[in-house]
């Protein structure tokens, strides 16, 4: 029973996880940037409701009326400011911008809010759960967090292929200076892609802290977490990243049944493993 | 004909003679300076080496890798498991960490150059994760919380403290200098033309009949060996090993890329400038902890922002300067 139940809390988790890759597939299919501060940012997010909670009282829920606003404010103007600058043919200064964004980030959180770990309550919900069969168990809010995912992809689909932004989108990837000659300006469609990655990304966030700690030093795992559910699920393809993301949740929880300290690594490994016999992903849709 | 073509300039045959008597003097330091100054001099080549390895990586072949840090830390547990578990002088162990770790990296750079660009970065990292939560699940290497070098192990390397010190500072010297040279070296040979090559423009150097692929998985697995070489002198200064510590992304790789970005990419003397800078900021700063890093971190995005080539790059680009030169250039007679 025990296996049994760790693939079902793997398969929910798999949400949270498709949750941090979603955004860093989206930047990555309209402007080819990956960004190494993505898990940071997802943090600096949990620490932003924290903050509201805070001052506010409101449930970690409910906060996601400020922070998910906020945070898309913060990404436009993080595109605008810094990205847009270093765009370009050349791959590296982006990825080292991003890098000492990374740097910034965490100790601009260790600075201002300590190394102490904090957690959003999100009172009984968190905890309250249903038998689905004698002896397996599902939690409301692991639930609550995969049929959000499912959403989340759902709503960027039709973004993408239903939207005049989703269009721009899709226009300014494909060629960027044949985009620029129909009067796009790409600075701002990139700047809205970075939007809604950084609300996703805030989504993400408010939903870490609720199930777990968080601390400073968390981001670069949440990233490492995304990229591989984006990999495993193949580049540019929604969808996968979420069977990317189940795929890497179940081999947790498989690693974990195993010995508490496989756990990460057996995620690792089953990233590696793909890598090796699929290297373009399960369910690739464009070229990397 | 009064034009003749030369590598070398005044300025670079200047440089090579500040180089060599630079080198005398630290060879010397056990006798003027003193163990805190051995240390100091012995951490600063580690990051010369790292940064000269990194910007090679980088900065020629495009290979943007944020997990050094396997290489490092696999080196430094190669010396602890030959040392303590097969009774190796720790000293015989550091070139075998470097055979060692050119070996694992061969395996490595077939999974991870299946990635490209930015997923590269990522995908090293990965590895590097890999190394460190598989080392700290081997117990008999201490598991997560590490091993110290017996007294009567680290005794094998000299018998006195002045020996040990001097002997794992030259040590220090020989890898560090070593690695510069090696490098520098490199890039003057033929493969070294390939990679100019390949970082001015890689579709012309493909169309040029430069076999790129081959290139950079030779660049990647040399450079990997002599990283394994830094990790082995490491473990060597610290006698002491983490997985936490030795798999380090921050000390390994973010230190090592703000080096390179600062000190200028894509150059040999950016490396070292770099590190300079660096080492100076630390004295001056560290004592504000994270707010360092903080400061750290914007002053490599305050670079790349504004002067993408680093400080080396915009003197090179000033003052036409060049004090290693990997190129040729024409010096005319009748202009001056």
């Amino acid at each position: 029973m025990d296996w049994v139940n760790a693939i079902i809390q793997g398969i929910l988790i798999g949400g949270l996880y498709a949750l941090f890759a979603a955004g860093l597939s989206l930047i990555f299919g309209v402007m080819r940037l990956v960004n190494i501060a993505h898990g940071d940012l997802i943090v600096a997010t949990a620490y932003l409701a924290w903050v509201i909670i805070k001052a506010t009282g409101v449930h970690p829920l409910v906060s996601l009326i400020f922070v998910l606003p906020i945070a898309a404010f913060i990404g436009y103007w993080l595109q605008i400011g810094i990205f847009n600058r270093v765009l370009g043919k050349d791959i590296l200064p982006p990825l080292l911008v991003s890098f000492g964004l990374s740097v910034i980030i965490q100790n601009g959180l260790l600075a201002t809010f300590t190394v102490d770990s904090h957690k959003l309550n999100a009172g009984v919900f968190e905890t309250s759960s249903f038998e689905i069969l004698p002896g397996i168990s599902m939690g409301y809010f692991p639930l609550l967090m995969f049929f959000t995912a499912i959403a989340v992809i759902i709503a960027l689909q039709y973004m993408f292929y239903h939207t005049s932004l989703g269009r721009a989108f899709r226009a300014t990837s494909d060629d960027t200076e044949v985009a620029l000659l129909m009067g796009l300006d790409n600075r701002k469609v990139y700047a809205w892609a970075m939007a809604i990655c950084l609300a996703v990304v805030a989504l993400a966030g408010v939903f870490l802290a609720i199930r777990s700690n968080f601390d400073p030093f968390m981001g670069p795992g949440r990233l490492i977490f995304g990229f591989e559910a984006v990999i495993i699920g193949g580049l540019g393809n929604l969808w996968g990243t979420l069977i990317g993301g189940v795929i890497l949740g179940v081999a947790q929880g498989l690693g974990a049944e195993l010995d508490p300290g496989w756990q990460v690594l057996a995620g690792h490994l089953a990233f590696l493993l793909v890598l090796a016999i699929r290297p373009r992903g399960l369910f690739p849709r464009i070229a990397g | 004909m009064s034009d003749i073509i030369s590598r070398s300039t005044l300025a670079s045959k200047l440089a090579g003679l500040v180089a060599l008597v630079a080198i005398a003097v630290l060879i010397a330091a056990p006798w003027w300076g003193s163990v805190a100054t051995e240390r100091l001099i012995g951490e600063f080549m580690v990051y010369l080496a790292l940064a000269s390895l990194w910007n090679l990586l980088a900065g020629y072949t495009g290979l943007v890798s944020v997990g050094q840090q396997s290489f490092v830390g696999f080196g430094a547990y190669i010396v602890f498991s030959l040392a303590l578990l097969a009774g190796w002088n720790p000293l015989y162990t550091v070139p075998m960490a470097g055979i060692a770790t050119a070996l694992i990296a061969i395996p490595v750079a077939k999974l991870v150059f299946r990635l490209q660009g930015a997923y590269f970065a990522i995908g090293t990292w990965v590895v590097a994760e890999v190394f460190r939560l598989g080392f700290a699940q081997m117990s008999i290497l201490g598991g997560g919380s590490g091993k110290s070098m017996p007294a009567n192990v680290v005794k094998q390397i000299a018998e006195t403290k002045f020996w040990r010190e001097a002997t794992i500072y030259w040590l220090a010297i020989a890898i560090g200098i070593g690695a510069l040279a090696m490098v520098y070296a490199l890039l003057r040979s033929r493969i070294g033309l390939a990679l100019t090559a390949i970082r001015d423009n890689e579709t012309a150097s493909v169309s040029l009949g430069i076999r790129i692929e081959r290139v950079k998985y030779l660049v990647y697995v040399f450079v990997a060996g002599m990283t394994g070489l830094v990790g082995a002198l490491f473990a060597l200064q610290k006698i002491r090993i983490t997985p936490d510590a030795a798999f380090s992304v921050n000390d390994w790789t973010a230190f090592v890329i703000f080096i390179v970005v600062i000190g200028g990419i894509g150059t040999i003397e950016g490396p070292i400038f770099g590190t300079i800078i660096y080492f100076l900021l630390r004295e001056f700063l560290a004592d504000l902890g994270s707010i360092y890093l903080l400061i750290l971190g914007a002053l490599a995005i305050g670079v790349m922002l504004t002067t993408p080539k680093g400080i080396w790059g915009f003197i090179q680009a000033r003052f036409n300067l060049s004090l290693f030169p990997t190129g040729f250039r024409v010096l005319s007679k009748d202009k001056s």
